[in-house]
């Protein structure tokens, strides 16, 4: 956890008066709508089809339990008792007054949470590995840079007025859990051959209407040069970005209309004349930012304990849950639990606030307090003894958070959806309920093996459907409901764009083709642990087409 | 339209030259870049001071050999929400060490009063007159930020480092 000093605890309550004051001149009347609407952006608050929705930033996916019970507390208070997470390490209520968002607000800053930039055309919340700090394969802390990122850009007075909105999304493992190759700016945190650590720096990357992968425009950027490098890329897009079209107005259309090289050329043009100047950090400084996070003092506990051997051979539901939801930790004798958001029939990422109350105490017990969340919509708890991992198993359980299908074909991706958002041309959380009933079996879904089903309910893209396994694109076509399905999608260190099956399908036979298409991936797989995605690209997507078509 | 300058709300000195109107010799005049720009011996003599209006799509730098000789350079939001003049303002102060007026124009708003006097503007052309007097306390709503800018170029990290820091002392 980042330990907020006095700087840091100021600056929120500032902004939070500062927000009740903009509230108070729009209620009066003396901002008009149109004025207001990007103040209230930037604070995380947007007008949904029902009422007020306020997004809530999670920086780097982490939180601490006393977090989680304010999260779980607002819910109570001022909404209806659930909070909904994000694919980007955030947290959405739904249905909040206008009047209370003031107060909300102050409640949150209580535990130094925020709605700051989590909207508008300025840079969002900084996005990283939710194993970061504790996955057995990464080089160094992401969060480290994560939050010298945070800093540098909230309330940066140049680019708070963008051309669009900025991502930004860092690992530091080379699995990418955090999706660096569809961000604005995707950095990976590496070893270089001389044994120094350094970001390859990607830009461009992007879902949407015109989704890109990210092209490297810097193989190895030294530590020092992280901030002024970054600012050099934002200001070059701050400047030429097209502000023309919304649709065309993201990093990855000037990129792309540039070229990366000519790009890439900008901004070392730029960086230059910042390099060396106050933006330059050095070790002193990510020290004093490392030394605000504060690390778990680990027990010397054994890896495999007789408590854990006992429950594996004595509860095979355990045992299933165990194989899926833990992974291996750094530390000995520890293991990193995924709660799954996904229960079958349920909306992918709602968490009640029972469920964050509960899921916070077991924090506090088992896991240092911290919770952390991933961009696959699902909670981890980050540091359990192995030993307690029964006792944990048992008590998510019983709140419904230990379904055994992390990244199985249940473990769905999906915005919300025409069931809240203003933008949406279809609902997504119903389709993805309906798919999790369809392969309720558990059985079934191991032997199908890792698959992502990623939905969105418009072009915009926040379901990430371009890189699901499988993604499903909600389209309006004469008012009814369609769905474009891709194959072969996917967000990791092999991030590639999924290839369009075919004509969309009507509503009522999205989940019949996706259990056609994972029917027919089963037939054809060269053997069990060939993945979707790899079958997909062995075949290409034409075997499925033929498959699904044929039969309609 | 008021104008608020250094904080204080202040008479424009200045006119403001159309295209190709005359300018007229003793009076300070803002006049257009592209004017500037083909000739700008024009400005050398006049008693006048004189300053110009540059567009936010053109690149600052051009401006660079005629800062000498400018009084004020005046950027544009045609609304606020098109930022690219911040990131002009902060090139002519911090890379061009242009020391004359800045000056906002175009709708400049009370919320926007803090990012923009952060990026260098010193001068602000108020759209709305009711925010003008509210000037100061916009720009005193906050007591520190993470990163430098024009009004305090040591970023946070630095400030941090400086061990007689008070956290009741403003930083910047």
């Amino acid at each position: 956890m980042y330990i907020y000093d006095d700087l840091d605890r100021r600056l929120v309550a500032e902004r939070v008066d500062e927000f009740r004051d903009q509230v108070a001149r729009r209620l009066s009347g003396e901002l008009t709508e149109e004025e207001f609407k990007p103040l209230r952006l930037m604070n995380g608050v947007y007008l949904q089809l029902h009422a007020y929705m306020l997004r809530i930033a999670i920086p780097y996916g982490t939180l601490s339990s006393a977090q989680l019970r304010t999260l779980a507390q607002i819910a109570r208070r001022y909404d209806r008792n659930y909070g909904h997470f994000t694919t980007r390490q955030n947290l959405q209520f739904n249905w909040i007054k206008l009047s209370d968002l003031p107060d909300v607000m102050a409640d949150l800053a209580s535990t130094g949470l925020h709605g700051m930039q989590t909207s508008g055309n300025c840079v969002r919340n900084i996005t990283t590995d939710q194993w970061a700090g504790v996955a057995t394969d990464e080089v160094e802390d992401p969060r480290i840079f994560a939050e010298i990122l945070r800093q540098h850009s909230t309330m940066h007075p140049e680019f708070t007025y963008l051309p669009r909105k900025f991502k930004i999304a860092i690992t530091a493992a080379p699995h990418d859990r955090a999706a660096v190759r569809v961000h604005d700016i995707g950095l990976r945190l590496h070893r270089n051959g001389a044994g120094e650590t350094g970001f390859e720096v990607i830009v461009g990357g992007g879902l949407g209407r015109a989704p890109f992968v990210g092209k490297t425009i810097k193989p190895f950027l030294a530590k020092r040069d992280l901030l002024s490098y970054v600012e050099a890329i934002l200001r070059v897009y701050n400047q030429y970005g097209r502000r023309d079209n919304i649709y065309k107005a993201r990093i990855k259309i000037l990129v792309h209309d540039m070229g990366a090289e000519k790009f890439a050329a900008e901004v070392d043009a730029e960086w230059l004349n910042i390099k060396d100047g106050a933006l330059a950090i050095d070790p002193a400084f990510i020290d004093d930012i490392a030394g605000r996070f504060r690390y778990p003092r680990y027990e010397m506990v054994i890896d495999n304990p007789a408590a854990l051997k006992r429950a594996q051979v004595t509860n095979p539901r355990f045992e299933n849950w165990f194989k899926n939801a833990v992974s291996p930790h750094k530390a000995p004798g520890y293991s990193i639990v995924t709660l799954s958001l996904k229960p079958e029939g349920g909306p992918p990422g709602d968490a009640t606030s029972e469920q964050m109350d509960r899921i916070a105490d077991l924090a506090d017990r088992y896991s240092f307090g911290e919770i952390r969340v991933g961009h696959e919509q699902n909670l981890v708890l980050p540091h359990v003894a192995q030993g307690d991992l029964p006792a944990i198993w048992a008590a998510l359980d019983e709140i419904g958070v230990a379904t055994p299908n992390v990244s199985l074909v249940s473990d769905i991706i999906a915005c919300p959806g025409l069931d809240y958002c203003s933008l949406a041309n279809t609902r997504s959380i119903p389709v993805a309920q309906e798919l999790t009933r369809r392969f309720k079996s558990l059985d079934a879904q191991r032997a199908i093996g890792r698959l992502h089903i990623n939905i969105s309910g418009c072009i915009n893209a926040c379901g990430h459907h371009h890189v699901g396994h499988i993604g499903i694109l909600g389209v309006e076509k004469n008012g009814q409901e369609f769905f474009q399905i891709t194959l072969g999608g996917r967000a990791d260190e092999k991030a590639e764009l999924g290839t369009l099956l075919g004509p969309a399908v009507p509503y009522a036979e999205v989940a019949d083709v996706i259990e056609d298409v994972v029917a027919t991936y089963v037939e054809l797989r060269e053997r069990p642990d060939e993945l979707f995605v790899e079958t997909v690209k062995r075949l290409g997507v034409e075997p499925f087409k033929e498959r699904v078509y044929a039969a309609r | 339209m008021p104008l608020v300058r250094n904080g204080k709300i202040v008479d424009d000195l200045f006119i403001r030259i159309l295209d190709d109107a005359v300018v007229p010799d003793d009076v300070a005049a803002i006049v257009p870049a592209a004017r500037l720009l083909a000739d700008a011996g024009e400005f050398v003599q006049r008693g006048g001071a004189t300053g110009v209006l540059w567009p936010n799509d053109r690149n600052v730098s051009e401006l660079a050999p005629h800062l000498g000789r400018l009084a004020l350079v005046a950027l544009v939001f045609p609304n606020f929400r098109d930022g690219r003049a911040y990131s002009q303002a902060r090139i002519l102060r911090e890379r061009h060490h242009f020391r004359g007026e800045l000056r906002a124009t175009g709708q400049v708003l009370r919320d926007q009063f803090l990012l923009l006097y952060r990026a260098g503007f010193d001068a602000f052309e108020v759209s709305k007159p009711a925010d003008a007097p509210a000037f100061i306390k916009a720009i005193e709503r906050y007591s520190a930020f993470y990163q430098p800018a024009v009004d305090a170029p040591a970023p946070a990290f630095r400030r941090r480092s400086v061990k007689n820091f008070r956290s009741d002392q403003p930083v910047n």
